[in-house]
């Protein structure tokens, strides 16, 4: 991708991100702050459903218990809060730290399986974690934990106030489409896009497609318990479940939408996702209904995702052109 | 050792067997021969615990209740095959999942437009709400109804699968599916058939279980997880490994539940043994599910011919 956008979809991409590098001071403007609450949680979903794509999307790796990263990362701040334990740099590392062990592990188990025995494995591991903090009485098991302050940071870079806050996320969310566009275009992301395309002739070139799946799962986990972290702090209150398996569900979901194994389909799926929840559920109580039937009507007739809508004007462009 | 309350604990892993065993049978099917994830499959259980609670309702047969419902939830589930599953069954395992939980999001809501968010509880007549006593032992008979309704559905699905013709083609479509297809089989009937009869199984179990814990919003959700479990540990396809399965996770995780802390007070404190012991129960079954997937991929009991 150059520094001019060369197509519709990228000017739409473009355009997107500015607006989101400028939302705080847009909503200050249209004195709506709540809108700038409703976009931070988007941004910590997109980052989760970013990392997901990696695998889901470019890997092929349809993991059905994704959710359990954001989990570990929430209770890996409120955990050391509830031991007044603010230290921002402990929870980034215990995040990382624990969310990279555990999905190194458990990773190294379910990816000796292939497709639904795959989908399985990963939802039966983040089963595991839901009952794990479902079953720490300590910690408030069903109740929940509340987080009573942000994690501390030094001055400059620091999380309290509802723009910093906001910064934050959408800083990282950057630097995780960053992190992505360079993996896959590198040649770790040929591999992994190889061994879900052909597995036994990516192997036959010489590569051991095991232990690429394996590090690339590795990758999505720790980025996926970044939005774990930020969750904690964002929302100020934890649970179990934020690790049930409906919530996976729900991150597939936002990957459909927006468009499987493209750089911007997450970010635009996850917002697309939480407007429309946001939108339907004030309309109606009922909006599980539409959200169940859109679902179903994506699948049957829409492929692609909106990336992939877009992508359908940039190609009538060329033949226009 | 109190004798009476392990047995109790006993028949009580048993009930939860049987009923995943009525759950997984019929994933295990669909699963296994048509290629399907169903993530939905608990939304039948649901659904016939709430057909039945409205014909009791009504009429106040119990019978009657049980009845129609299995008859409705046969309609839903066939319906469910004709217009949705059907056209998916060529695609992938990704597409599944996502249909079926948009189908969960879809039978949850309609049940709280339909029935209200609260619960239903369901009435039992009084000639099935007494306690059996056998020598000092007191068991409600309810419970043992259940157990003997879910040994009497598993004899009749042996007699079906193992006895019949169409029992024949369904073992054939298990083991493999594109020589059922190529001798001429009318697939599509055989589909439609295996899937709104999973669907039955799945709202009989939701019915037996409702007047117990009553008719509620995403009821089977939870118990679906674990009756997937039941079908990877017993192997896709495989009705038999179902069974077992069905029976070796229901009295693990039910007898894990209140003994696992004294075992654990074996080896370490009883502080300690109190607090592991609730999430290690909650844990095993998928312990023991990550390990059979982990070093016997096709499950303890495959279908024949499958490796």
């Amino acid at each position: 991708m150059g520094m001019v956008p060369r197509s519709v979809s990228a000017w739409c991409y473009a355009a997107l991100l500015a607006v989101l590098a400028l939302a705080p001071f847009l909503f200050e403007w249209m004195e709506q702050p709540f809108y700038l609450d409703l976009l931070s949680r988007g941004l910590i979903l997109a980052i989760a459903v970013i990392s997901l794509n990696l695998i889901l999307g470019y890997g092929g790796m349809v993991s059905l218990g994704h959710a359990a990263y954001i989990g570990i990362g929430a209770y890996c701040v409120g955990i050391p809060a509830y031991y007044d334990l603010y230290n921002g740099w402990l929870h980034l590392a215990l995040a990382l730290g624990v969310s990279g062990l555990f999905a190194l592990v458990t990773g190294a188990v379910s990816l000796r399986t292939k497709g639904v025995y795959f989908i399985m494995i990963t939802m039966a591991f983040s089963q595991m974690v839901y009952f794990i903090f479902l079953s720490l009485e300590e910690y408030g098991a069903d109740d929940g934990l509340v987080i009573y302050a942000r994690s501390e940071f030094p001055e400059w870079m620091s999380m309290d106030g509802a723009t910093s806050l906001y910064y934050w996320i959408f800083i990282l969310m950057l630097l995780s489409l960053f992190l992505i566009n360079r993996l896959v275009h590198a040649r770790f992301g040929r591999v992994i896009v190889g061994s879900k395309f052909n597995e036994p002739r990516m192997q036959a070139l010489g590569f051991d497609t095991y232990r690429y799946r394996l590090a690339c799962y590795v990758i999505s986990a720790m980025l996926c318990s970044l939005a774990g972290m930020l969750l904690g702090n964002f929302a100020g209150f934890i649970s179990p479940d934020m690790i049930s398996w409906a919530r996976s569900g729900e991150l597939i979901f936002m990957v459909i939408i927006g468009g499987v194994a493209s750089i911007f389909g997450p970010l635009i799926g996850t917002l697309a996702f939480v407007v429309l929840e946001e939108g339907l559920s004030a309309i109606t109580v009922y909006w599980h209904l539409i959200f169940g039937i859109m679902l179903v009507a994506l699948v049957l007739f829409g492929k692609g995702g909106i990336h992939g809508w877009l992508s359908m004007l940039d190609r009538k462009r060329v033949e226009h052109d | 050792m109190d004798w009476n309350l392990l047995i109790t604990q006993l028949l009580n892993g048993l009930q939860l067997g049987l009923l995943l065993f009525l759950l997984a049978s019929g994933l295990t099917l669909i699963f296994g021969i048509m290629d399907f994830i169903n993530l939905s499959h608990g939304s039948f259980y649901m659904i016939g615990a709430y057909f039945c609670g409205t014909v009791v309702a009504k009429t106040g047969s119990f019978l009657l209740g049980i009845l129609l419902g299995l008859v409705g939830v046969f309609v839903v589930g066939a319906l469910v095959e004709w217009f949705i599953a059907r056209k998916l069954y060529r695609a992938d395992h990704l597409d599944h999942v996502l249909v079926t939980f948009g189908l969960i999001l879809i039978f949850d809501t309609l049940v709280h437009i339909i029935w209200g968010a609260s619960g239903m509880a369901i009435p039992l007549p009084d000639s099935l709400n007494g306690q059996v006593s056998i020598g000092s032992l007191v068991l409600p008979s309810y419970r043992l109804l259940i157990i003997g309704c879910g040994l009497l559905v598993a004899g009749l699905l042996y007699v079906l699968v193992v006895r019949t013709r169409l029992g024949m083609l369904i073992r054939a479509g298990a083991s493999n599916r594109t020589m059922v297809e190529a001798l001429g089989v009318n697939i599509n009937r055989l589909f439609l058939i295996v899937f709104a009869l999973g669907a039955t199984m799945a709202g009989f179990a939701g019915m037996l279980i409702a007047p117990i814990t009553e008719a509620s919003i995403g009821m089977g959700n939870d118990i679906i997880i674990i009756a997937f479990v039941v079908v990877i540990v017993g192997g896709i396809g495989s009705v038999k490994g179902a069974f077992y399965a069905a029976m070796i996770l229901g009295l693990i995780d039910t007898l894990s539940r209140s003994y696992l802390d004294l075992l654990l007070n074996l080896v370490m404190p009883v502080t300690y043994a109190e607090t592991a012991a609730p999430a290690l129960s909650a844990m095993l079954v998928y312990i023991l599910m990550a390990a059979v997937l982990a070093f016997r991929p096709q499950g303890l009991f495959p279908p024949a011919g499958v490796k």
